[in-house]
């Protein structure tokens, strides 16, 4: 008995091994598309930080004498639009909007989401009620239940960041209720039922903490639509209002000068495309990273 | 052992999952998974529960410990009635009940360093201040035959057989007097098995522990229990002393079980007793006696009438006609 307890598993001895952040971190960085996609959002964050010291205009500065200026003009580098105003200082603060828009939207859409997802998954009672109030908010298109709220509460940026938090909790409650679900039938679950643990501090401590690696991939992908649908919904005139540098807004700005200023609306699109872009591919690239089964692969 | 007051009463326990069906749920039937168990288990004897896969032990132990409502019957622990209440009514009575469970993988928290999901153990049931609880779990960790240090430690960093006895620090934490032991060593290597069953029965002596052991390995069961109860298709065949059950077993089902345990004798040839066809599905269960649909001794009667619980001797109880 006593050398049973003096050494434990002989030759056993626990290996310490990578923690997950480390392990996630690794693969990410092996996959060269969702690295692409970091440094875009990285130099996006920059700029929207650095704002004011990277430009030489503000955004909303008219100079109508310089109004047009095509790419590579003397000291506006990615041109003026109609009224003369710096597009590249537009470009910056407009990363500003949207990287705001982004985050807020995506925080309070992931909020709701993962509280009715996780009082579905975990009480059966409640799950048939929540899930088909979801399944109602997931039968309106996106951009038109987006559309609808914002006719409700009036145009501006905040009724925008409202709609597309509303449009984001239900896929965020599907997939939480269903990580939960899976989550709930684990042993070390049960073990903390069996020791009369209370429901919140299973939910909080031991089933939410376990269903982190969808939620974080869905708010990633969501960034992308979210700062997608704020464009689209500015651009239709329901979002961001003039002057604001806003990319969406901007396209519809420069849509009546393609021809004769086409850089008015390439270089918002660019933007927008390509932080769209970003977005998505970290998120593939975190799911692949976040997925157990592709250790082999490595 | 037989004479003194049981410390858990079991009384025609029956658990069902409804079978819900249609777009109403309308209940359209039972899976009987448990079906008429009464049994007594008595301090500090260990309790064999054997049966194949799917004859409802494991629910039987669960249903026990409450984790699964109850569908009829009384379950009696200490005297007081403690099945079908609510959960927090029985916090007192939980603490003394705890289960080892089968898949030392599943049962830990990932996320959690080791000695936190010990900890919690202490958080829920006592006022501890922070500090005591953590000396504790440190104390803990040192009787199943791990070390202080790996209270920072998490789940991953362990082997099957290390996070088994973090299992069974989680399991004795509360000191409990019933351990529900869900085939809590069949996931481990046979080595392995040996040290955890070392440990177990050092911690049944060292606190008085009494344990329900849910197992399909009967040579661990012989090895480990006292007695032995034999479960078919969530119904009670046959108890019986380890003793008397492996020397002188009389259910027909009992036989063809330990007539299947290898045997490491070369050359030795032995009559095995095969059993033709399934388990009949619980779902339709059948009349009668429940095995007479594969036992090699059915008559006209037992596809009629379920046969008795009946002492055969002392302390050997069988359910069969043609015994």
């Amino acid at each position: 008995m006593a050398s049973e307890a003096l050494q434990p598993n002989v030759g056993k001895k626990p290996k310490k091994r990578e923690s997950q952040l480390l392990q996630t971190t690794r693969k990410l960085l092996k996959n060269k598309l969702a690295v692409f996609g970091l440094i875009v959002i990285l130099l996006q964050m920059i700029m929207a930080v650095t704002a004011p010291w990277i430009v030489s205009y503000t955004p909303i500065e008219q100079s109508l004498s310089d109004a047009e200026l095509g790419i590579g003009s003397e000291g506006h580098w990615l041109g003026t639009d109609n009224y003369g105003r710096d597009m590249w200082s537009r470009l910056v603060y407009g990363a500003r909007v949207s990287l705001l828009v982004g985050v807020t939207s995506v925080v309070i859409g992931l909020a709701g989401g993962i509280t009715l997802g996780l009082l579905a998954g975990y009480y059966k009672k409640l799950d048939g009620l929540i899930m088909r109030i979801v399944d109602l908010l997931f039968a309106f298109p996106g951009i038109l239940l987006a559309m609808l709220i914002i006719a409700m509460l009036g145009t501006s940026l905040i009724n925008v960041v409202i709609a597309i938090s509303i449009w984001s909790i239900p896929g965020c409650a599907r997939i939480v209720r269903g990580s939960v679900l899976s989550v709930k039938k684990q042993e070390y679950v049960l073990a903390m039922r069996s020791m009369g643990a209370s429901d919140i501090r299973i939910i909080l401590k031991h089933i939410l903490p376990n269903c982190t690696a969808p939620i974080i991939v869905f708010a990633t992908m969501r960034m992308a639509t979210s700062i997608l649908s704020t464009s689209a919904l500015s651009f239709l005139g329901l979002g961001a209002q003039p002057p604001t540098p806003e990319w969406g807004a901007m396209i519809a700005a420069g849509q009546d000068f393609m021809w004769s200023s086409p850089h008015m609306t390439i270089v918002p699109g660019i933007a927008i495309m390509l932080v769209v872009f970003a977005f998505n591919v970290v998120g593939d690239g975190l799911r692949d990273a976040l997925d157990p089964n592709m250790d082999f692969n490595n | 052992m037989t004479k003194q007051q049981p410390l858990l009463e079991v009384k025609n326990l029956k658990k069902y999952f409804p079978i819900k069906s249609g777009i109403l749920k309308r209940t359209t039937g039972n899976v009987q998974a448990v079906e008429n168990v009464s049994i007594d288990v008595y301090e500090g004897e260990t309790l064999g529960v054997v049966g194949e896969s799917g004859c409802g032990k494991s629910t039987f132990g669960r249903t026990v410990l409450g984790l699964e409502p109850l569908t009829a019957g009384t379950i009696t622990f200490r005297g007081q009635e403690v099945g079908g209440f609510p959960y927090r009514q029985l916090k007192k009575f939980k603490k003394e009940m705890q289960m080892i469970f089968q898949d030392p993988y599943a049962s830990l928290n990932p996320r959690q360093r080791v000695g936190d999901t010990l900890e919690e153990a202490f958080i829920i049931h006592t006022d501890l201040p922070k500090q005591e609880r953590q000396q504790r779990v440190r104390e803990l960790l040192v009787e199943v035959g791990l070390k202080e240090e790996y209270y920072e430690r998490y789940p991953h960093e362990f082997s099957g057989g290390q996070r088994q006895r973090i299992g069974i620090a989680r399991a004795i934490a509360l000191n409990p007097s019933l351990i529900v032991c869900d085939e809590a060593v069949s996931a481990l290597d046979v080595s392995v098995q040996a040290q955890i069953i070392k440990l177990l029965k050092r911690l049944q002596q060292s606190h008085q522990l009494t344990y329900l052991f849910i197992s399909h390995d009967l040579g661990v069961v012989r090895h480990v229990c006292d007695r032995v109860l034999v479960m078919y298709l969530g119904a009670t065949a046959e108890l019986a002393s380890s003793d008397q059950l492996y020397s002188n077993p009389l259910h027909p089902y009992t036989r063809a079980l330990l007539s299947a345990i290898p045997r490491p004798i070369p050359g030795k040839k032995r009559e095995r007793i095969r059993l033709q066809g399934d388990l009949p599905n619980p779902a339709d269960y059948p009349q009668g006696c429940p095995f007479h649909t594969r036992c090699p001794l059915a008559t006209e009667q037992c596809a009629k009438e379920r046969p008795e619980w009946r002492e055969i001797e002392q302390g050997h109880f069988v359910a069969c006609h043609e015994v």
